[in-house]
């Protein structure tokens, strides 16, 4: 296989590349994309430093990889794992320049057993919602296209309020957010999360509930794949979305709410229209209500004029009918006047004593 | 009362505003409307679209934290964001 390095001529001895240019070109090579994967193998000779670091490697029956994993990262891991254990770790390629060893830089650490059993209670559940109907598609509700009062679910203090605030004040700042606080992992966050998810139903007027948290590892979604929590949604009585933000996993919550969302801000740009489509819409209905106005006047006025037009000509055939009826008369009237009559000349007949 | 922005306690929500507002329009767009009638939803129609407008201009988000005290009342209190 030849690699897209672009090292140049292997004979021109002006193009030859210092060992540090090689390492430092093949490090942007495998580094470039950034890419994540999770690895299953087993863990050997992991040195835990006082720093925090760990340094271990993973192999299976053909290969090994050097893996490290930074003090942020293993303080969440728990305990370094012994030699042989079997694990998941999620984690991206890449070089150690200084001995161009390639590596594995280790973000999460699970092992297999542990993943097996959270699993197994992870399908559990799911089951059991299942069979209960909640993830039934006849029972989403449709969200409000204009609501007034947010309720979110979710840790006080997380990256998932202040990422709904931004959203919703960008978008459509009429809206009052109403923040339940709860934990979101670890001891009493299920708890916590069905009281807080319990309270959205005696607030005196909400519209919609978004449940969640920002991204998180597998384990630390827990609770929202927890029976109790997944049923507390969804006796919510308003419509939810659930916005638990993982790249990779869908929860159950995700499954129980009306409306999945991948991260908080989606969520937010799910539940609040944008202010100036809103905006564009009254816009058109503003000139609609002009325009129908304008015609219904124009019709109006035709008709008034037709109106008239026909009144007028029928004014004028009764008036010519009458006319001509009094002219009519007026012939037959001539006709028989006595002062016509006497035009025509007469006589009249007297006696000798002057009688007539 | 505390304002409550597009759909507040006071004034019907904006959903209802823009609902009759499309009837409105709806209607005077069509031929069986007399002129009185359609004044009449014209005007209406007018004062709308003005509260609907006032509305949207004025509107100011508010982040308020729900809280349940002991005796399971809930309080809310403004959170700065």
């Amino acid at each position: 296989m030849t690699l897209p390095l672009s090292l140049g001529s292997p004979t021109a001895t002006d193009q030859v590349w210092s060992v540090s240019q090689l390492s430092a070109s093949v490090k942007r090579l495998i580094e470039k994309h950034g890419i994540q994967l999770w690895v299953r193998g087993e863990v050997v000779q992991c040195k835990a430093y006082s720093s925090g670091h760990w340094y271990f490697t993973l192999r299976d029956a053909g290969s090994q990889v050097r893996c490290c994993m930074f003090r942020t990262n293993t303080m969440r891991a728990g305990k370094p794992p012994a030699d042989g254990t079997e694990v998941y770790v999620l984690g991206k390629p890449a070089l150690y320049e200084e001995k161009s060893e390639f590596q594995l830089v280790v973000s999460r650490m699970l092992p297999t057993a542990a993943l097996g059993r959270q699993q197994q209670e992870l399908e559990r559940v799911r089951a059991l919602l299942h069979q209960d109907g909640l993830f039934d598609p006849a029972r989403k509700r449709a969200l409000p296209t204009y609501p007034s009062f947010i309720a979110l679910v979710t840790s006080r203090d997380g990256a998932a309020v202040h990422d709904i605030v931004t959203v919703t004040r960008k978008r459509w700042p009429g809206v009052r957010l109403l923040v339940l606080g709860a934990r979101v992992q670890g001891e009493g966050s299920v708890e916590e999360l069905v009281r807080a998810l319990r309270l959205v139903n005696r607030l005196r007027r909400v519209d919609l509930c978004i449940v969640g948290r920002g991204g998180g590892g597998r384990e630390d979604l827990a609770a929202f794949n927890s029976e109790a929590v997944c049923r507390a949604l969804a006796d919510v009585r308003v419509p939810t979305i659930s916005a638990v933000g993982h790249e990779v996993d869908v929860s159950l919550t995700d499954l129980v709410a009306d409306v999945r969302a991948a991260t908080p801000s989606a969520a937010a740009e799910l539940a609040v229209p944008d202010r100036r489509d809103v905006l564009r819409l009254v816009d058109d209905l503003s000139g609609r209500l002009a325009a129908g106005l304008t015609s219904r006047t124009r019709l109006a006025s035709a008709r008034l004029a037709r109106t008239a037009d026909r009144l007028q000509a029928a004014v004028q055939v009764v008036l010519q009918k009458r006319r001509s009826q009094t002219e009519r008369l007026a012939v037959q009237l001539d006709a028989l006047s006595p002062l016509r009559v006497l035009g025509r000349g007469y006589a009249v007949a007297r006696a000798e004593d002057g009688r007539v | 009362m505390v304002k409550a922005g597009y759909g507040g306690p006071e004034g019907a929500p904006l959903a209802d505003e823009l609902a009759r507002l499309e009837e409105i329009v709806r209607r005077l767009e069509s031929d069986d409307v007399d002129l009185d009638a359609a004044l009449t939803l014209f005007e209406e129609g007018v004062a709308r679209l003005r509260s609907a407008r006032e509305r949207l201009a004025a509107a100011e988000l508010k982040v308020q934290a729900v809280l349940e005290e002991a005796g399971g009342d809930i309080r809310l209190t403004d959170l700065d964001e």
